[in-house]
């Protein structure tokens, strides 16, 4: 809260600067005799806003970012040497049971002398490092504008300078998109690293068996805690390869459909609506895929006499097979326009039918980029979640048999990270090593799909 | 070659033509159903959850003569407001419930008796009699909200047709809501509690508000961070990025994000902003970050083409007259291409309205009734509360999942209107 507060200060007072800023430029040019100003007065304004905010912000940050520890460590000094010596879980429960206790007052009955001593510790330092947060703020945004404010003179280019610093911003706006990444990497690979710790990489990546529950007593019968990565793997490739065969072949015939066929004002109306199917969000896709579609293939299997499990890997790889379509469509007919005229026009002038110079030229002149197209799909169809959460099933079975129930990469990270969570837990962390794994292996298919996509692109241009 | 050969190679072209023809016709009509099945599954998904969410809007209303008699519930005589709030309103409604069918004696029966009647009907008579004590010692007719259960019987959903053993509404229900019906207590209102109401255990009691709420918090700290500083790294990445090592390396991140599968933005949230910046779990702060950082690459390629479809003459003009290269993007390109960001921003905010999997891993997935305040307290969104309703085991929810579909889909098809009728208009120009 009081972040907020002191935030809300400091904009208040960036907006007086620029006041200040902006009239004492117009008051120094008047003083000097009228001496013209190199830039316009408001940017003397923005000037001295940005000083005095720029600096006490990065205080602001930063401060926020160390306070609850500082406060944990003054707090956890205050203690008795036996509290002190507990193990970091136990302290960590005891602090929070201190901490929860100063905020919010409740729930005295379960904690002792000592622990409410320190939360009467703990409030009065939070307060007082409150305090001085606001204090050490505003004073930094005080000196940033008087600094700004004495630098003005009519020469000063304070619109370059500000342009400067506008220039940085937009930078580092664009690197964001780098920071990303390498918080994905660092914070899957950290955590990824600390379970291979536990668990042998070659364990993890050719084991045939996944059973993540770990045992708790070491002569425990049935948990073994086993983590195979290879069922899970073929179950992805599994669903992924249903849903590409519903997806590729009715994608890739509407996008011939659409591009080589169809009049115009069909084609205008007919893709946006294709389209709806890839906004629709992914949730609805499960709900339908296991509330409709699984039990409609499961009566129909038992029709047939076949048994079908109740959560089949071929009711969630063809509803994602649906939700792919419209992808696979307009990748492929991205590609087959940007196949030039003047083949179709050379085959069709041989006497060709349309069919054919369809299937002889255009599809082998756009093929490396339909592959290129299927395997952005592939890849989307591997990382897709909630269809397979709702409709695919837990049980890490190793079968090729799309009736049966089968599980897949992301359908355990979801239930290894929902509910409980302890970060020292194998159970947890392989979480992050399948996450890793996901990352890396959409991350090949994408690049080496782009690289198909664009080179092919680029003989035609 | 004679008259006779070249008769037969006509006839063999006619022929093989007319294989060809055919064969072309085929491909033609193989091509139409491709995009027909398109149609139809589109058709099915939306007649599927059309059908199933529609009965979720109404409600089932049962008229009970209630007798607020001061005994039964419970009140001493000089009874205090707080007395009133406390008293016990269930005996009431089973006593109105048994003076209703007398002939019901045995426990088991009773109690399924007292299944017609919602929990929640408590409570709505509480509220009735704390704001009117007056009411005590008198007898009223009132209505009072269905079980989900008999609801579903009373609109049809579940028959006398199924095995007994296999639905919830047993015979001597069904027998009792007949003669409820027969006798006019019985009314179907428009559910209000779907669209006042936070989650609850009973489906009749439970309603989106808070997980609409939440999608709000939620959108709003994504709008925050992704529409300006996606704006901004267009605007760099577009005008100044000189060409060199590093801005490539930031083109083909910002590409190669935009196919991250999403559950892993959930990863980098959960280990980040939760266990490193110790942010609030279930927040829509953190919500929002990730989704933010989702939607960033969409929002940057989106705003990108914008501002290169700018005419140059504009640019040039700018330049021209003496304008600094910021100047001319703030004041010339950014006016002008702020049509097509848009466009981009509501496809972006969009995609991440509807998205599940990466607020899971940050503990969205909690059971929320209360509406939430503020964007660091506990809240959930409406794709969440989707997938946790669809986990549900009772047969009420079923409906009230694809009524929430319905309600998330009717803000998507807005906000996607928006972003075509925006499209259309910048053409235009």
């Amino acid at each position: 809260m009081q972040t907020i507060t002191a935030f809300l200060v400091l904009i208040a007072f960036c907006v007086v600067s620029f006041f200040l800023g902006r009239t004492r430029s117009q008051l120094i040019a008047k003083t000097r005799g009228g001496a013209s100003l190199h830039s316009l007065p408001k940017h003397y304004g923005y000037m001295a806003a940005a000083w005095a905010f720029l600096p006490s912000v990065a205080i602001l940050l930063v401060w926020t970012g160390l306070e609850s520890s500082l406060i944990y460590s003054s707090v956890i000094s205050g203690l008795t040497p036996e509290v002190r010596a507990l193990s970091t879980d136990q302290l960590g429960l005891y602090y929070n049971q201190l901490q929860s206790f100063a905020l919010d007052q409740i729930d005295e009955a379960g904690l002792d002398e000592a622990q409410v001593a320190a939360a009467q510790h703990y409030r009065e330092i939070s307060a007082s490092l409150a305090y001085k947060k606001i204090i050490v703020v505003l004073v930094a945004a005080v000196a940033g504008a008087l600094l700004a404010l004495r630098r003005i003179k009519p020469t000063l280019r304070a619109r370059n300078h500000v342009e400067n610093m506008l220039e940085w911003m937009l930078f580092i706006c664009s690197f964001i998109a780098v920071l990303t990444t390498l918080g994905i990497v660092l914070s899957v690979l950290f955590e990824a690293v600390r379970f291979f710790q536990a668990v042998p990489v070659i364990d993890f990546l050719f084991g045939l068996q996944w059973s993540p529950q770990m045992a708790i007593r070491s002569d425990q019968v049935g948990a073994s805690g086993s983590f195979g990565f290879i069922p899970l793997l073929v179950g992805t490739l599994l669903i992924s390869i249903v849903a590409l065969f519903i997806a590729v072949p009715v994608g890739l015939m509407s996008a011939i459909y659409l591009s080589e066929y169809a009049s115009r004002r069909f084609r205008a109306v007919t893709k946006p609506v294709l389209e709806v199917l890839a906004g629709v969000p992914t949730v609805v896709y499960g709900f339908f895929a296991a509330l409709t579609v699984a039990p409609f293939i499961r009566r129909l299997g038992e029709s047939m006499g076949l048994s079908v499990a109740s959560e089949s890997a071929l009711a969630a790889g063809l509803v994602m097979g649906i939700m792919i379509i419209p992808f696979v469509m307009s990748l492929s007919d991205d590609i087959i326009n940007a196949v030039p005229d003047s083949l179709r026009e050379a085959s069709l002038g041989m006497g060709a039918t349309m069919s054919e110079t369809i299937r002889r030229v255009v599809l082998p002149a756009a093929l490396p980029g339909i592959v290129g197209g299927i395997l952005l799909a592939a890849s989307r169809a591997i990382g897709e979640t909630m269809i397979v959460v709702m409709a695919a099933g837990l049980s890490a079975k190793l079968t090729i048999n799309p009736l049966e129930a089968v599980t897949t990469i992301t359908v355990q990270i979801v239930t290894l990270l929902v509910g409980d969570q302890e970060f020292d837990s194998p159970k947890t962390l392989a979480a992050f090593a399948l996450g890793l794994v996901l990352f890396f292996v959409t991350l090949l298919l994408n690049i080496v799909a782009l690289y198909v996509v664009r080179r092919y692109r680029e003989q035609y241009e | 070659m004679n008259k006779n050969e070249d008769y037969r190679t006509t006839a063999l072209i006619q022929a093989s033509l007319r294989k060809r023809y055919a064969r072309e016709r085929r491909f033609r009509l193989y091509g139409m159903l491709a995009v027909l099945a398109g149609f139809v599954f589109l058709f099915l998904l939306l007649a599927d959850i059309i059908i199933k969410g529609t009965p979720a809007f109404t409600q089932h209303y049962i008229k009970v003569t209630v007798d607020f008699d001061r005994e039964s519930l419970e009140l001493p005589q000089d009874f205090t407001s707080e007395d009133l709030a406390r008293a016990d309103y269930g005996a009431v409604i089973k006593l109105s419930l048994r003076e209703m069918f007398p002939d019901v004696s045995i426990r088991a029966e009773k109690r399924r008796l007292y299944r017609l009647i919602s929990i929640g009907a408590e409570y709505s008579l509480r509220d009735m009699v704390v704001a009117d004590p007056a009411l005590v010692g008198k007898k009223r007719n009132i209505w009072l909200l269905a079980h989900s259960e008999a609801s579903s019987y009373l609109k049809g959903q579940v028959t006398a047709a199924t095995e007994e053993a296999e639905r919830k509404v047993k015979d001597v229900q069904m027998r009792w809501l007949n003669t409820l019906r027969e006798e006019g207590r019985t009314e179907l209102r428009f559910n209000t509690t779907f669209f006042l109401a936070g989650d609850s255990r009973e489906p009749e009691l439970a309603g989106i508000k808070a997980a609409l709420v939440g999608s709000l918090y939620t959108l709003l700290v994504t709008f925050c961070l992704a529409f300006p500083i996606g704006v901004m790294a267009a605007i760099y990445l577009e005008e100044f990025a000189p060409k060199n090592r590093l801005t490539d390396v930031i083109e083909i991140n910002i590409n190669n994000l935009a196919a991250v599968p999403s559950i892993v933005f959930g990863l980098l949230g959960l280990a980040v902003f939760i266990n490193f910046f110790e942010l609030p779990r279930s927040a829509p702060l953190v919500g929002g970050i990730v989704l933010a950082l989702m939607t960033l690459p969409t929002i940057i390629i989106t705003s990108r083409a914008a501002i290169q479809a700018v005419p140059p003459s504009i640019h040039e003009a700018a330049l021209g007259v003496g304008a600094s290269k910021l100047q001319t993007i703030l004041h010339h390109v950014l006016p002008v291409a702020m049509p097509g960001i848009l466009t981009g921003s509501i496809i972006g905010m969009a995609q991440a309205l509807g998205e599940t999997a990466p607020l899971l891993m940050i503990g969205m997935v909690a059971f929320i009734m209360e509406v939430p305040a503020g964007v660091t307290d506990p809240a959930t969104v409406l794709p969440v509360q989707i997938f946790l309703w669809a986990d549900s085991p009772e047969r009420g929810f079923t409906e009230k999942t694809s009524a929430a579909i319905m309600v998330l889909m009717a803000f998507l098809i807005m906000m996607n209107a928006a972003a075509v009728y925006l499209r259309r208009r910048f053409e235009r120009k």
